[in-house]
């Protein structure tokens, strides 16, 4: 019965006792350790750092852990701790040019300064189950022929194509003007780039991927060109106000992507290629380009553009893009709810009362009438 | 209790796990709020060790107003030993340190999920709400930028439309929970999903009310003996659920009920909503048809001994 409910703390204790039991899982099996997830699980690492927005490969791999795998989960436990987090000042911008680029593609030039770097990527692999893989005990370590790093600097292509005034220069933003941040203060509509960035970058990632293919299926088309996408390593500096001076903090992988749109003009401004932007935690290029894809969408008003698809709704994506809140609110469904059905029981079966009465009145004159007649 | 209080001590958490300045930022939330009542107060939100919409708001509005001398009353769907309740009150225990209460009439701040206690409460106490959606117009007119404006212009006729329309429809208004209130002549508001019967609690109460929304990021309050009124039309007049028993167990009237199903042939019972008022009348003798029942033992004996402290 439903007062089942009413468990108290002995039922809550036992239900975590028992997780915690299936969490282990056999133990003939021996446990995962950090380092295991942190270096052969980077992806699910990578993806629990940007959405629970704090970057930390270590506490990643145990928020996994602890979750069994299941991400959003862990991105959640990253976000709980995240927030007990003192918070001492912000950091400079980082500077994606100077990246030590493990990765690096245009799909807009065959070839371009800096070359382009296939990298680690699932691309142009076949997808068959590697059995190999199941076999292997510890196994023979793969090997690679790395090119030495180059030295050859890579100008990001939006830069390349700047130069002749085809590409949108990038806003420009006055020093002074503070960076919003979401977490530091509600978010409030009309919502600027700062924020919708922010947001994105936090935001779930299948969420992002099916409203970037919402575009691409004419929901909102925005004619994308992959115009580059890098992945590699950037350092993190601080300006320290005591020393005056930056401070590199450490460094950090990230997933750059730059989408290149087609701009038809307006009566204010020349045609030009316009651009989305993505950039995320780790290697998640499939977020990255969606991010990319989706701010582009989201600058409709900014570009003159008329407002016709979900994805360019600026209200309705940001105030659905977080998983936490998103999964949080649909699983709260499972908190008993009996006080407020019991209400809608009294008003339906009121309401039903009503339409039987007002069926038998009319049955009961239908006959008198065909009685009388 | 000891090992839990020691959390504290050993400075694991800050009083009341939230800091000092998050406090203050909140704080002047509720403020703000309490100054314009039923006006929603945008706030800092934070992301709590509990899952959005599960208490988030109600638990910073909460730990921002505890003190050390405070006495919690935890209650969901009106009763102190529902899961959720349970861990929240847990989680306080762990982290402030406090004393608790199942008793109405010693708890100094009292936070809950779809019900007001039946027992009056006074100017000592504080009611804290958690609040899902705290937009009462967000049915009607999804977009914030739009409701907000909409607050500002004093604009209901939306909301009276919906009530007339329901009168047009059904013979009667199709709202029974979170059935909205204006606040002072001025705000429309939502009184959180408690049942309306509830609604005329709102009204003059001596308690100061705070509604606390975190995944939405809104903080509302009542001031005590505020005019806080249910939306009606003069011909169709706001009316509450009535229960044509009383309490089961207690033989209360004029109280919330849950109805309880019994078995598989259509056997149920009607119990007190409050379990706290509904165990304090059995104390006091008093006796509803089913309280012999063995059914009703094994539903009205709750495991007091175990959580209580």
């Amino acid at each position: 019965m439903y007062v089942a409910v009413k468990g108290g703390e002995k039922a809550i204790r036992n239900a975590h006792k028992l997780l915690a039991k299936r969490r282990r899982g056999d133990t003939s099996v021996p446990a995962l350790t950090l380092e295991q997830i942190a270096e052969q699980l980077a992806h699910s690492v990578a993806r629990v750092m940007g959405e629970g927005s704090l970057y930390d490969e270590t506490l990643a791999a145990l928020a996994i852990k602890q979750s069994r795998g299941d991400l959003i989960e862990a991105a959640f436990l990253m976000r709980a701790y995240r927030t007990t987090l003192p918070r001492f000042g912000y950091s400079q911008p980082i500077d994606t040019a100077t990246m030590l680029v493990e990765r690096r593609i245009s799909a807009t030039y065959k070839d371009l300064p800096g070359g382009q770097v296939l990298g680690p990527t699932f691309d142009y692999s076949h997808r068959l189950l590697d059995f190999a893989l199941a076999a292997e005990e510890g196994g023979a370590e793969p090997s690679a022929e790395m090119v030495p790093a180059l030295n050859e600097a890579m100008p990001r292509v939006t830069d390349l194509l700047g130069d002749e005034g085809l590409m949108e220069p990038d806003q420009v933003t006055d020093e002074e003007t503070p960076v919003g941040d979401l977490t530091r203060d509600p978010l409030s509509f009309p919502a600027d780039r700062d924020l919708r960035l922010q947001n994105l970058a936090r935001g779930d990632e299948g969420f992002l991927l099916a409203l970037a293919y919402s575009t691409q299926r004419g929901y909102g088309r925005t004619h994308p060109f992959a115009g580059e996408i890098r992945y590699g390593e950037v350092e993190v500096e601080f300006f320290a106000e005591e020393l005056g001076f930056e401070v590199t903090l450490g460094s950090i992988k990230v997933t750059e992507c730059q989408m290149v749109n087609q701009f038809k003009g307006s009566a204010k401004a020349a045609p030009t290629f316009t651009r989305g932007y993505g950039l995320v935690f780790g290697q998640v290029e499939r977020k990255a380009m969606s991010m990319a894809m989706v701010d582009r969408s989201l600058r409709w008003q900014e570009l003159g553009e008329e407002p016709v698809a979900p994805a360019q709704d600026v209200e309705f994506v940001l105030s659905h893009s977080d998983n936490i809140q998103a999964t949080g609110f649909v699983e709260h469904l499972k908190l008993p709810h009996y006080v407020d059905f019991q209400a809608e029981l009294d008003l339906v079966r009121r309401m039903r009362a009503e339409w039987f009465e007002k069926r038998r009145q009319e049955e009961t004159g239908d006959a008198a009438r065909e009685a009388a007649e | 209790m000891s090992d839990t209080a020691q959390l504290y001590d050993q400075g694991e958490y800050n009083f009341a796990y939230l800091d000092e300045q998050t406090k203050r930022m909140i704080r002047r939330a509720i403020l703000k709020g309490i100054a314009i009542p039923g006006y929603q107060v945008p706030f800092a939100s934070r992301e709590m060790p509990m899952p959005y919409g599960w208490g988030t708001g109600g638990v910073q509005v909460t730990a921002s107003i505890l003190g050390k001398d405070d006495c919690l009353k935890m209650i969901d769907q009106g009763s102190d030993d529902t899961t959720n309740a349970v861990s929240l009150r847990g989680f306080f225990e762990k982290t402030a340190g406090i004393r608790t209460t199942f008793e109405t009439s010693e708890a100094t701040v009292i936070q809950t999920r779809h019900r007001i206690p039946e027992k009056t409460l006074t100017e000592d106490q504080v009611l804290v709400f958690q609040v899902p959606i705290p937009e009462p117009l967000r049915f009607l007119e999804p977009r914030e930028t739009e409701t907000r404006k909409m607050h500002a212009l004093e604009d209901y006729g939306l909301m009276h439309v919906k009530l007339y329309e329901d009168i047009a429809k059904n013979g009667h208004i199709a709202t029974t929970y979170a059935y909205p209130v204006k606040v002072n002549d001025r705000y429309v508001m939502d009184p959180s999903p408690t049942p309306k019967f509830d609604n005329p609690k709102i009204d003059e109460m001596a308690a100061l009310q705070l509604y606390g929304a975190g995944r939405e990021k809104r903080i509302y309050a009542i001031p005590p003996y505020t005019k806080v009124k249910s939306l009606d039309f003069e011909d169709y007049p706001f009316e509450v659920q009535k229960f044509d028993k009383p309490c089961a167990l207690c033989g209360a009237e004029n109280v919330y009920l849950d109805e309880v199903i019994l078995d598989d042939r259509g056997g149920r019972m009607f119990v007190c909503s409050d379990s706290n008022y509904c165990e304090e009348r059995r104390a006091a003798g008093h006796r509803g048809p089913m309280a012999a029942d063995p059914a009703a033992a094994q539903i009205g004996a709750t495991d007091l001994q175990e959580t209580a402290r």
